[in-house]
């Protein structure tokens, strides 16, 4: 292993890391939301959510690419007001990332949070807890197997993402390029010896990711 | 205390939870057959459920008011609940289920201090433990303890004794006593088990399909049912004060009136009964000289009579009052008549010792 291969390995661990951490706030509050709240209209938000798990990655992408772009409405408002460009740069990876793998978290952590019987809830409020105090001392340490085999299920997406990040984010060496991008061009390039060992490091990440939140998801069943 | 529950309206799944009632005394039982609203009703009062319309106030405070639309949130309440399922916390141990409620800086009151309320439900071995090691009547003892620790103002119990089997119950009754006697928190108490109500409540309200059938202090809607329906739901048509004398072999000696009867002995050790019969347990006879399997033989007057459908209800002095309830033929049989003597029946296993 090189050291540029190394650096490509190392980018991608942390940018899918950093993406699980960043989409975990919005992505239990959307899930708690789904789970125990009811309003006209969950439907459609609910079908939202699941989009980009069903869609074609690189059709996100290319939605993302003209909502970030400079002149995409959030771009735009970035580049003029934060003079925070993204594509094309490592933030695009992260919001490809963030939005890809999202949809698995919301989904393991609705099932965790839907698990806990809201009797608990209500009589931790008869205690004299608020809603906040509520929600992490009873409901998230109770669904937090879920959760952590949601993280982590969303985390290994993250680590195998393509479609949607070579749309927005390119393939720029040394600046954009992950696991993915860098096997397929590669492989594009006739460097098969390098194309597998990046396949090796990327299988030995991935199953290690699945095989934890399957530690996590099953032991929750089973008690 | 008081209780104001005015103008209660809820819609559920087969009827509208209707409810207009005051409640004043100390333990109040909510009675009646399972699927009646109780459950509902007791939501209401800690906020849990909204009502289409409710005005409920607990003292000088209102809890909640459709017509203003206030409600005060269910963590400023200050009512502990003890639900039938009990939710103790399963990922928190005896302790941290225990300390949930307490105050940050303790509480005025120290009966409801943490060495006062372990003491008094024998808490402190359990403490160490997890929720999933105690056993049934050990988790409703630290369920109680965990929603007196907050000290509340109200204690809602739902169904505190219906999981548990008839000795664990005698052991749980003494419990549920001495909190109503220890602390000065007023109790409502959810029951389908007229014995339990008798056991531990003044006051009774009885709720069928959602709507009050009936209130009073319990030994009169046990002994005066203001409906048919009533009468059927609570079936005790004598209910009087006693004392156990002796207890030799599982039977119980028992003084009512310095009248002796012989009935099988309560699991409880407190000497003071509620003397219970059904009306339908009691057995008229002429002649009082006949042998019989019988324990208990009373000469009895008959005060009056009153036909109800196929049965008349036979109102006796047998030194208290006592209510029979025999078919029409039969009391033409007997020919019973106003100030007549007869002689009463009563097996020991149908008069039911209640501790009061």
């Amino acid at each position: 292993m090189t050291a540029e291969e190394w650096q490509i390995v190392w980018f991608t661990a942390w940018v899918s890391a950093l993406s699980t951490v960043i989409i975990l706030p919005f992505g239990l509050a959307l899930a708690w939301v789904l789970a125990r709240r009811d309003w006209p209209g969950k439907s459609i938000v609910e079908t939202f959510v699941t989009l980009p798990l069903v869609m074609p990655p690189v059709a996100t992408g290319l939605i993302l690419l003209k909502l970030f772009g400079r002149r995409g409405a959030l771009g735009g408002f970035l580049h003029d007001q934060l003079h925070l460009d993204v594509i094309f740069t490592w933030r695009a990876v992260l919001l490809a990332l963030s939005v890809m793998s999202m949809p698995l978290l919301v989904r393991a952590a609705r099932v965790a949070f839907e698990e806990v019987n809201p009797r608990l809830e209500q009589i931790a409020r008869t205690l004299g807890a608020g809603g906040r105090r509520v929600f992490f001392t009873v409901t998230l340490p109770l669904a937090a197997r879920g959760v952590i085999g949601g993280m982590l299920l969303a985390f290994a997406r993250a680590l195998g993402e393509f479609g949607a990040t070579i749309m927005v984010a390119g393939n720029i060496p040394g600046k954009t390029s992950t696991l993915s991008l860098a096997i397929f061009e590669n492989v594009q390039l006739g460097d098969d010896p390098r194309a597998f060992r990046l396949l090796g490091v990327s299988v030995v990440l991935a199953f290690a990711a699945v095989w934890c939140s399957e530690f996590f998801l099953r032991r929750k069943k089973a008690t | 205390m008081s209780l104001l529950l005015k103008n209660i309206s809820l819609p559920l799944a087969d009827f509208t939870l209707e409810v207009d009632v005051e409640m004043h005394r100390h333990v109040t039982a909510v009675f009646g057959p399972s699927g009646a609203g109780k459950t509902s009703l007791l939501d209401l009062i800690a906020g849990l459920r909204t009502a289409r319309s409710a005005f409920i106030q607990l003292d000088d405070h209102t809890l909640t008011d459709t017509v203003k639309k206030t409600s005060v949130p269910t963590h400023r309440r200050g009512i502990g609940y003890v639900p039938q399922d009990l939710a103790l916390f399963p990922h928190l141990s005896v302790r941290r289920n225990l300390l949930y409620g307490c105050k940050p800086g303790g509480v005025n009151d120290p009966s409801f201090s943490f060495d006062h309320v372990a003491e008094v439900l024998e808490i402190q071995p359990l403490i160490s433990r997890g929720v999933t090691e105690l056993s049934g009547g050990e988790k409703q003892r630290v369920a109680l303890a965990r929603a007196l620790l907050a000290a509340p103002r109200l204690l809602l119990l739902d169904e505190p004794l219906a999981n548990l089997d008839a000795p664990l119950k005698a052991k749980i009754i003494p419990y549920l006593a001495r909190v109503r006697d220890e602390f000065q928190v007023p109790m409502l108490c959810v029951t389908h088990d007229r014995f339990e109500a008798l056991a531990l409540a003044d006051e009774i309200v009885v709720l069928v399909d959602g709507k009050v059938r009936q209130t009073g202090p319990v030994s009169e809607v046990f002994t005066r049912p203001a409906s048919a329906e009533v009468a059927r739901l609570v079936a005790v048509e004598t209910l009087q004060p006693g004392t156990i004398m002796s207890v030799n072999d599982g039977l119980a000696t028992v003084s009512v009136n310095r009248i002796t009867l012989t009935a099988l002995a309560p699991a409880t050790a407190s000497r003071e009964v509620f003397v219970c019969i059904r009306g339908e347990d009691v057995v008229l006879q002429r002649d009082p000289a006949t042998p019989s399997s019988v324990r208990n033989r009373l000469p009895a007057r008959v005060v009056s009579l009153h036909p109800e459908g196929a049965l008349v209800r036979v109102e006796l002095d047998a030194g208290f009052p006592l209510f029979a309830l025999v078919t029409r033929a039969a009391c033409a049989e007997l020919a019973l008549r106003e100030g007549e003597a007869i002689t009463a029946l009563l097996k020991a296993p149908s008069i039911h010792l209640v501790p009061r």
